[in-house]
């Protein structure tokens, strides 16, 4: 399996001196080639989950696992997209795709060879030479999905990364992301608060519960087109697994 | 000066054709109005000192200063002096805000430090630099020296001050994103925290720039005998009114130069900043 997350704990210091458990007792896998969903109450910890994964930093208790390794720091297996495009503004879009690997020693028209791969991937073939500026927002965010994708790392996680673009664009993107991470049999585990957009993109679901986080549920999306939401969107049993869910949320507001 | 650039940059705009022109005619109708004021002061300082019977000691009037200028010019090593100063102002300004930059890049990656060094930085900062001047004349004596320590001294604020307040507010996504990808600390610094900064890093020297001249001036003043600070001095000890106001001009001119050389750099460096934020 690709990612798995062990009992994991994860608690901060708060600045009144106490600590704040951010995650509890979280555990679930992720197997190979799928796209796992987290939803759930804003601060409910989901970013902590991808910042663990990613291994920016370590969980308190339990541990975290990627392709059976255990993640101790930084690593090349993952890569990250948050809602910020985080497109370096002083160099153009296909030196941004070269940014994630240049660390790892290959030659120069190897790098280069490989992002115009990737750009063309996300058709953003013949925007190369332009700089973030001159971009949109979507463009802005394919540019970073091929950043991603350059390192070709095995599980890609994306943190809202729709949720700044206005509603068609969402929609167009939520489509083009799905067709370029089947087409590379990408791991994905996506981060948000949009029900129908996990609904529409996911094999899985995982919800959390308000802070701390924990999965309340584990919502098996059924349906066919997860490489196109767009048709997807078109089915009625989209928004029975949006009731679902938010059913779940719900539920556990009441709790409180 | 502002205008001219708008306007320079305006064609290469993607607007609309129409707001193209008057975007266009207005930045036309600044400089001729600019132009206009230019030529009314001149003629007004021209005409008045002679109308109101004010002594050429007190206000020379335009005429007497070209005048003194060509007798400076064949009389007093003009160029020799402009250029004295010219020199140790870019001197200057290079030390002074190398330093800057280079103490101002060490301490923002050092927390710590920043936090031990910050309450002297801001003593020295609010400390008048050109009141060390004799000091330095008294240490070092009649040379270039005391000027040139002035000038790095008065220059080397704003660019510390403006690298360590960018450096405080690198995008701290943009830092894990390069962790994430596993660059060194010194990667990181290069690929990330350099060019991040290099907006404000330009803008203090911008700032920088129009100071240095100040920091070269007041040490000719202080001591010395070359420069046009020194010729101010000499000026004002023979009440030669012309040849201050000429000097004081040099020394703007001097100043200008440095600071449109630097906006050149500027919009050659930032070029992938959309045009409205600079």
């Amino acid at each position: 399996m690709a990612l798995e997350f062990r009992h994991v704990i994860k608690r901060f210091p708060s600045k009144t001196g106490d600590t704040l458990t951010a995650v509890n007792d979280v555990d679930f896998r992720v197997e190979q080639g799928e796209f796992v969903s987290v939803v759930g109450p804003s601060g409910c910890g989901k970013s902590t989950i991808l910042s663990m994964t990613a291994g920016l930093y370590q969980p308190t208790e339990g541990e975290v696992l990627v392709s059976g390794e255990k993640v101790d720091g930084p690593n090349a297996h993952v890569g990250f997209m948050l809602q910020k495009d985080l497109l370096l503004p002083w160099r153009d879009i296909v030196s941004n795709v070269e940014f994630g690997l240049e660390s790892r020693g290959l030659k120069r028209d190897e790098r280069r060879a490989r992002a115009m791969k990737v750009l063309e991937a996300c058709h953003l073939g013949g925007f190369e030479h332009h700089y973030p500026y001159q971009l949109s927002g979507g463009m802005r965010q394919r540019a970073a999905l091929a950043r991603t994708l350059a390192i070709d790392p095995e599980i890609i996680l994306l943190d809202e990364p729709f949720s700044a673009l206005d509603a068609q664009t969402k929609l167009l993107l939520q489509n083009s992301f799905s067709k370029v991470i089947a087409e590379q049999k990408k791991t994905t585990l996506l981060i948000t608060h949009d029900l129908s957009e996990a609904v529409l993109m996911s094999d899985r679901i995982l919800v959390l519960s308000e802070r701390p986080g924990t999965v309340i549920a584990e919502i098996n999306v059924d349906l066919p087109h997860r490489d196109e939401p767009l048709k997807r969107r078109a089915l009625p049993e989209v928004s029975e697994y949006a009731a679902q869910i938010f059913a779940h949320l719900k539920l556990e507001e009441k709790a409180f | 000066m502002t205008d001219t650039t708008q306007g320079a940059a305006a064609p290469q705009l993607p607007l609309k054709s129409k707001k193209k022109v008057s975007a266009m005619s207005t930045s036309r109708t600044h400089l001729y109005v600019s132009a206009g004021i230019l030529l009314v002061v001149l003629v007004l300082w021209e005409v008045l000192p002679t109308a109101l019977d004010i002594p050429r000691y007190i206000i020379p009037t335009l005429s007497d200063c070209l005048a003194e200028l060509g007798r400076m010019y064949t009389f007093d090593r003009l160029v020799s002096h402009t250029a004295s100063t010219a020199l140790y102002t870019v001197i200057g300004f290079a030390v002074g805000s190398a330093l800057g930059a280079a103490i101002g890049y060490l301490l923002g990656m050092s927390p710590f430090w920043e936090k031990v060094v910050s309450p002297y930085i801001l003593a020295l900062q609010i400390a008048p630099k050109v009141a060390f001047a004799p000091l330095f004349i008294m240490w070092f004596g009649y040379n270039a020296m005391p000027k040139l320590l002035v000038t790095v001294l008065i220059v080397f604020f704003p660019v510390l001050v403006n690298v360590l307040q960018a450096m405080r507010t690198v995008d701290r996504d943009l830092v894990n994103l390069a962790r994430a990808y596993s660059l060194s600390r010194w990667q990181i610094f290069v690929k990330i925290e350099m060019p991040s900064t290099l907006p404000n890093l330009m803008a203090g020297l911008r700032i920088a720039s129009t100071l240095a001249v100040i920091g070269v001036t007041v040490g000719e003043l202080v001591g010395g005998n070359v420069g046009l600070g020194y010729l101010i001095s000499y000026g004002g000890g023979q009440a030669n009114a012309a040849m201050v106001f000429n000097a004081i001009g040099l020394l703007t001119l001097i100043g200008t130069a440095l600071y449109m050389v630097l906006e050149r750099v500027e919009t050659r460096v930032l070029h992938y900043l959309p045009k409205a934020q600079h």
